[in-house]
């Protein structure tokens, strides 16, 4: 009978936090597992995204190793059905190209870039956002205005051709590289040159570019690698060219060309050099970006 | 050398091989500069001139006519451009999820000596060239599309009707599955890099009154981000748009309005790129002008791309490459 008394008056206040208690639990709950859950799509999403990207790097180390040999490397390429024959041709395009693109782009790009770093009104303003937009511009529109600008003139796709187009898509990330790295320099070690009585164009070729030089070494070299693996410019401009050519004024074959031309052929033997030249291109870019984070980070710790 | 007047800095003569007055340097800088906008000017002058012929002989409404066949003088793109759109799409639809939930899993759930280490990994699959993405898909991933995935998706999803017609392998689906592959590490190294820049101070904040993890990530550190990661999908998508290669391995490039998503079609990138060798006359200048509309999306989508990403305020060297 007095248990009865006790529990039946059932204390508003206790009863109301017991509630209370229950919902904040369920909800805690609800939410952990609500939580647990859409944390465990993002780790399946994280799974989704590594499968094909390694999937495509396995399978051009797969395919393309079998393809390297003495041949492929000192040899020009060979109709299909002919055994042998090699990516000698394209190597020498794709570095003839990448080298004329690189000398033009460098100094306009670095310079463009200290006239960023140096300059804060609208026009500057203006080209920076230019050289952003042109980063993002579509690589064949540019492979056409190579086309306009010197093919439909010379009358004929030369390997210059190609690095023009080239160098159009590398000037712009060289310039905003350059412009970043330009302005990381502390502004004191500016002044402090200044005040010694130093012009600004010494200032700069002094103190402020040799102290921004790992950002621009960085830069440059992504730049590069991009350059190289561009396809859609050099299909319109170079044309492809199945001899040794070091002549730039003359159609040449690159890298990316055999890897595009080759693939769509049903040729077994053709499709395996694609392979081979996929490996040694993205052996090629991959070196450029690593190095370019190895050669920052040294030069980076040498300065300390 | 009576005078008194104290001379401007720089403008005292001085010895040395590098004396070159200020006035000079900075000519030198403003006349490159000069170089880059007279270069920009004359990319996009020289392409509209060329299109002209195609716009005075065709009028301007040949850009949304839907036949496209050079022997009899039809040279309409609203396949390519239909085509172009729609690729771009089956990207975005898979690389917007599942690009978000990997940069999540970067930037906050993957365990912090991996973080590192693999963020490099991403940024260096991004300079992958697209052609090998291509090579990849019309070799490797298309058989595979054309035995497992179409008829599982048809069997699946056959009754939506999106899925009529053979397993070809090559088609729209597999040009959008290539791109969302070759997107994916540049949208996902934009995004982590926005989503680590959301102050920790909020995501303590969140976590000390209570909220889960996700409720950390859904309310705070993606709000947070919104804008960036906005301009990162919307750099994605510029670069889906004008992909050329990859997309012309694997579209199976047919000058017809796709009815189907397993339809082989064509992009205004991959028209150019595979009637360029033979065309001439009109055909010629119908292709700078598929060029041109080409152009002028690439632009409108990367100058939106890039003022969403800069008003986050950030982008150093590498995310400016990565793009």
């Amino acid at each position: 009978m007095t248990t009865l008394t006790f529990e039946a008056p059932a204390d508003p206040i206790l009863e109301r936090r017991r509630q209370i208690q229950g919902v904040a639990q369920a909800s805690l709950n609800r939410r952990k597992t609500y939580s647990k859950i859409a944390i465990g799509v993002c780790w399946a999403f994280l799974a989704v995204a590594i499968v094909p990207l390694v999937g495509v790097v396995a399978y051009v180390l797969i395919k393309g190793l079998p393809a390297w040999n003495a041949d492929f490397f000192t040899q020009v390429t060979e109709p299909e059905g002919i055994p042998g024959g090699g990516v000698w041709n394209a190597i020498v395009g794709t570095a003839v190209i990448g080298a004329i693109a690189t000398a033009a782009a460098v100094p306009i790009g670095l310079l463009c870039g200290l006239f960023l770093a140096e300059s804060d009104g609208r026009i500057a303003g203006a080209i920076r956002f230019t050289a952003d937009v042109m980063t993002g511009v579509p690589s064949i529109t540019i492979g056409i205005f190579g086309y306009i600008a010197i093919v439909s003139h010379t009358k004929q796709f030369s390997g210059l051709a190609g690095a023009f187009a080239i160098g159009i898509i590398m000037l712009p990330v060289i310039m905003r590289a350059g412009e970043t790295a330009i302005r990381g320099v502390p502004f004191h070690l500016n002044e402090a040159a200044l005040a010694l009585g130093a012009r600004r164009a010494t200032v700069a070729r002094r103190v402020v570019v040799p102290a921004a030089m790992p950002g621009i070494i960085t830069g440059v070299l992504l730049a590069v690698a991009r350059g190289l693996g561009e396809t859609a410019p050099l299909l319109l401009t170079i044309f492809g060219n199945q001899y040794l050519q070091w002549n730039p004024t003359k159609p040449m074959e690159a890298l990316p060309l055999v890897i595009y031309n080759n693939s769509s052929q049903p040729y077994a033997d053709l499709i395996q050099v694609a392979w081979g030249a996929a490996l040694l291109l993205v052996v090629v870019v991959l070196a450029l970006s690593i190095g370019s984070r190895v050669l920052a980070a040294v030069l980076q710790r040498e300065k300390r | 050398m009576t005078t008194t007047e104290t001379p401007r800095l720089g403008t005292a003569k001085r010895g040395g091989r590098l004396a070159v007055p200020n006035g000079a340097y900075r000519g030198l800088l403003a006349a490159v500069a000069v170089i880059f906008v007279g270069l920009v000017l004359w990319f996009v002058i020289s392409i509209i001139v060329q299109a002209k012929p195609a716009f005075s002989t065709l009028g301007f409404s040949w850009i949304v006519q839907k036949t496209w066949d050079p022997t009899h003088h039809k040279y309409g793109l609203l396949p390519f451009i239909l085509g172009t759109i729609e690729t771009t799409a089956i990207a975005l639809v898979l690389a917007v999820p599942i690009g978000l939930g990997t940069a999540l899993a970067l930037a906050y759930l993957v365990p912090h000596r991996l973080r590192a280490s693999l963020g490099t990994a991403v940024e260096l699959l991004a300079a992958v060239p697209s052609v090998v993405y291509g090579l990849w898909g019309l070799i490797v991933l298309a058989p595979l599309c054309r035995d497992y995935l179409e008829p599982f998706l048809t069997s699946v999803f056959g009754w939506t009707g999106l899925f009529n017609g053979p397993n070809q392998g090559v088609g729209l689906l597999l040009a959008g599955i290539i791109l969302f592959v070759m997107v994916l590490p540049t949208m996902v190294a934009i995004s982590r890099d926005v989503l680590a820049v959301v102050p920790n101070e909020q995501v303590e904040g969140a976590m000390a009154l209570g909220a889960t993890r996700w409720q950390v990530l859904r309310k705070v550190v993606i709000p947070g981000a919104r804008t960036g990661l906005l301009g990162g999908f919307t750099l994605a998508t510029g670069r889906a748009l004008g992909e050329t290669v990859a997309v012309a391995l694997v579209i199976g490039n047919t000058p017809f309005i796709a009815h189907s998503i397993k339809s082989p079609a064509a992009t205004l990138p991959s028209l150019i790129v595979n009637n360029f060798g033979e065309a001439t006359g009109t055909e010629l200048s119908a292709l700078f002008g598929a060029g041109l509309v080409l152009l002028v999306i690439g632009v409108a989508v990367n100058a939106t791309a890039r003022a969403l990403v800069r008003s986050t305020a950030r982008g150093g060297a590498a995310s400016v490459a990565v793009a």
